[in-house]
């Protein structure tokens, strides 16, 4: 199915998680952030939240700021 | 690394000073943020040299983060991470960011700043008491980046901010404290700590902030952007404890003219 991660249109498994999302794309991050369709989706929640074709999502993970 | 010992009375005076956040005691009343560190080493560096325990940190797509280690330098340091929403326009932005950024960092503190102009990167009044509202009434500990207007300050503190860090000028801009006035009209009408934020360009800057009785300071660009930022965070440590210092010792007035400071008392006729 196709979503949009992080504003790029991308290929998922049929059955994907959000899990499944964060264990390919937090790149060795442990501090990572998921919203899926403007909602944040906890920590906890991850294995459990399937994702659906058209969703769209940003994966984010900590930066410098001031 | 300490300067020339004071006295063990004042010494000991010192350290019971401590700041206060929400509950949590900091001895040190330097904020870093790390937004434009050159590298990895000169961010522990700098660190360490400014004494500093509580340093901001940023939220971004995975591709545009920092590598996994900055984090890992920050915890070895030792020092609490404030998370911010730097680069949140609106209201909604700001909580959505604050919401993932407790997430992430697994702390609900966060540095609230919602900016309303691209260019001065002002912050946004209307957007910024509302998002502050929000957060507050979702159990978040605001720490709010505000311009240096006190009745806006008074608000965000009756809103239930647990700090009010307005800015001295614009973000990074190093012009230093613009309008000390205000500032010091924020410090009275609050009861919340005053953390001065932005415009911080040298030591001197530093220490205005807290004569003016600011609680502390929250400055970045200062220090990463420096020549030799380690050297910086340490002229911005002495500089903070030296301007707290002065404003609990109380300056002299200032005169029109001038006051001799030697007694004419006994002075030779020559």
């Amino acid at each position: 199915m196709q979503v949009t991660v992080n504003g790029a249109a991308t290929e998922l498994a049929a059955d994907a998680t959000v899990a499944d999302l964060v264990a390919a794309r937090s790149g060795g991050h442990d501090r990572v952030a998921v919203a899926l369709n403007g909602d944040v989706v906890p920590r906890s929640s991850w294995p459990g939240t399937r994702l659906s074709p058209g969703d769209t999502l940003e994966v984010l993970a900590p930066t410098a700021g001031g | 690394m300490t300067t020339s010992a004071p006295a063990p009375a004042l010494a000991r005076e010192e350290a019971a000073d401590p700041f206060t956040i929400a509950g949590e005691t900091f001895t040190s009343r330097l904020l870093l943020g790390t937004g434009g560190v050159p590298s990895l080493e000169t961010l522990e560096a700098a660190v360490r040299a400014s004494g500093t325990q509580l340093v901001t940190v940023a939220l971004r797509r995975v591709e545009a983060s920092a590598s996994a280690s900055m984090l890992g330098v920050l915890d070895r340091c030792g020092v609490r991470l404030l998370p911010n929403t730097a680069g949140c326009r609106t209201a909604r932005e700001a909580v959505l960011t604050a919401r993932l950024a407790r997430e992430a960092f697994g702390t609900p503190w966060v540095k609230l700043e919602v900016i309303g102009d691209e260019v001065t990167l002002l912050p946004d009044a209307v957007e910024l008491l509302d998002a502050a509202e929000q957060l507050v009434a979702d159990g978040f500990t605001v720490l709010a980046y505000t311009t240096d207007d006190p009745v806006l300050g008074r608000r965000l503190a009756d809103a239930g901010c647990a700090a009010v860090m307005p800015l001295g000028s614009p973000i990074g801009s190093g012009l230093g404290i613009r309008n000390p006035h205000n500032i010091a009209l924020l410090r009275e009408g609050v009861d919340v700590p005053v953390v001065l934020d932005a415009g911080i360009g040298t030591a001197s800057d530093a220490a205005l902030a807290m004569e003016l009785g600011c609680d502390a300071v929250l400055l970045a660009s200062a220090v990463t952007r420096a020549r030799d930022p380690e050297r910086m965070a340490l002229a911005m440590r002495q500089a903070v404890e030296g301007g707290r210092l002065a404003k609990l010792a109380g300056r002299i007035p200032r005169r029109w003219h001038a006051e001799a400071s030697t007694s004419f008392e006994g002075l030779p006729e020559l």
